[in-house]
């Protein structure tokens, strides 16, 4: 459990990013900060492995204030996977991989062999290992990119923006990949986005902030679907515009489901009737 | 062509000697200009005022150099030291610019990622910021070199031996043959320390050698999904 309390965070030149935050953020469950550019998102998730030192409150792990742990150890026990991938382009992927069990002294022998069985569970041809970043897709590098963020097998998975900058296809793919793999390790994952679709889709918890880090709705993704708190949340997750205001039409003996201007969103299956089919859940 | 062949051995032992002032001043500027390059790139103040003081040393003229040196140093005035002073000096003039650049030039993404990742300040330097900045310091270093190895000519006015006794014996003595081997043998010169830190460089860096041949694929059809 990550705990920050009344956490402010004031940069030298004198810019609030941060002010009065406070948050629970569950174990073994996803946390999606999601919001605007310059809503202090990525502040609060570099507080987590003091990347960004807070000015005023506190952050506590299980417990414990993370000021008084060295920098270095906290930030190798927790991963870290970033937009663009951030890989050590000097490194092949195999040693990227394997960057935190070699830097906590683990022999390159079993830090590699770790490193191999990581390609599988990212769901990358082992074959990969001996090539430089640079010579892998985008898509493929966002997955060596979470493999090193696995590699020292932390509790917490701090992700920033990881999908932002590879194409919508990978992106989906990528997206149930993660979904898939935090049913098998059950980490604390804590997400930043500004895309509020890959929020619904990740977050077991959603946290929609303002300028400042100002918490506007927290809540599951049907809480806030169901109920958005104000105005700006409607416009936000797309309410109002009636992205998400469906009805269901019957045509050609389908139920349709149309948004608010009409347009097809999708059909109903499950259930419905008509289609005379069982549809596999 | 006689007069090379019948002063084989001199040419050879001027090269050496050449090559023995010359090497030492190339390490040397290296090696000094990394933590006064990182002092210039890590902080904004600093960046101006060492580059810019730095920077100047390099208009000093080298022969009142050579002559001043002594004094400062208390060496003779054919010392091999002070060539080796005077052109590591110049050396990091030209360096300390390029690695204070090399350093800048390494990407904020990777160097957040590896702090991220739990490297620290120390490692994280000679691990990940040296390293990569290693392509732009081999092309400083090149130019440091060839200019490094065409200065060392100059401590011959003082009689200092080098290639550079070649012109000015060949001058005196007005053989032709001797002052064109002087010059001829020290471009080689020069191309055969640039050709030497070039296969140095694909030894160390072995990711950028990788780096050029996917250009090369990328433009094929096949590879249209690869984003960079």
């Amino acid at each position: 459990m990550i705990e920050f309390r009344q956490v402010s965070k004031r940069f030298p030149d004198g810019t609030l990013a941060v002010e009065d935050f406070s948050l629970v953020i569950p174990s073994r469950k996803t946390t999606v900060f999601v919001g605007s550019s310059g809503c202090g998102k990525t502040t609060i998730l570099r507080m987590i492995n003091r990347m960004i030192d807070r000015t005023a409150g506190s952050i506590e792990i299980d417990g414990e204030d993370i000021v008084g742990l060295d920098r270095v150890k906290l930030r190798r026990r927790i991963g870290y996977v970033m937009q663009n991938s951030g890989l050590l382009p000097h490194r092949k992927v195999v040693d990227n991989v394997a960057t935190v069990p070699l830097l906590n002294g683990v022999p390159k022998r079993e830090a590699h062999a770790r490193a191999l069985e990581l390609l599988d569970t990212v769901g990358l041809d082992r074959a990969l290992a001996n090539r430089y970043p640079s010579q892998l897709s985008g898509g493929q590098q966002q997955r060596v990119g979470v493999a090193r963020g696995l590699a020292a097998d932390p509790n917490i998975l701090l992700m920033d923006e990881p999908f932002g900058a590879v194409d919508p296809l990978v992106r989906a793919e990528l997206q149930h990949e993660l979904i898939r793999l935090q049913r098998e390790l059950d980490k604390t994952v804590v997400f930043v986005t500004h895309d509020i679709d890959e929020a619904f889709l990740l977050g077991d918890q959603v946290v929609i902030l303002q300028k400042g880090g100002v918490i506007v709705q927290k809540g599951s993704p049907t809480e806030i679907l169901t109920a958005p708190a104000n105005e700006f949340v409607a416009d936000f997750i797309g309410a109002t515009k009636g992205k998400r205001a469906l009805h269901i039409d019957r045509r050609d003996g389908r139920d349709v489901v149309l948004d608010s201007e009409g347009r097809a969103a999708g059909v109903l299956v499950e259930g419905s009737a008509g289609t005379g089919e069982e549809v596999p859940t | 062509m006689n007069w090379v062949i019948e002063n084989l051995p001199l040419i050879g032992q001027r090269t050496a000697e050449h090559l023995a002032l010359s090497i030492p001043p190339i390490i040397l500027s290296f090696i000094i200009s990394v933590p006064i390059g990182w002092l210039a790139n890590r902080y904004r103040w600093s960046r101006g005022v060492l580059l810019t003081v730095l920077g100047l040393l390099y208009a000093i003229p080298s022969l009142p150099l050579f002559v001043v040196l002594p004094i400062i140093l208390g060496t003779g005035l054919r010392d091999s030291v002070n060539v080796i002073v005077a052109l590591t000096l110049y050396g990091i003039a030209l360096m300390v610019r390029t690695t204070a650049d090399a350093l800048g030039s390494v990407s904020s993404d990777v160097t957040q990622s590896a702090t991220a990742m739990g490297f620290s300040p120390w490692t994280r330097f000679w691990k990940v910021d040296l390293p990569l900045a290693g392509p732009v310091l081999l092309a400083g270093i090149r130019v440091v070199a060839v200019s490094t190895v065409s200065l060392v000519t100059v401590g011959a006015v003082l009689g200092i031996k080098s290639l550079g006794l070649l012109f000015t014996d060949g001058l005196q003595r007005n053989i032709v043959a001797e002052v064109a081997t002087g010059m001829v043998a020290t471009i080689a010169l020069a191309l055969l320390i640039d050709f030497a830190l070039v296969l140095v460089g694909r030894v160390l860096m072995p990711w950028t050698h990788v780096v050029s041949s996917k250009r090369v694929r990328r433009a094929l059809p096949s590879d249209a999904g690869v984003a960079a």
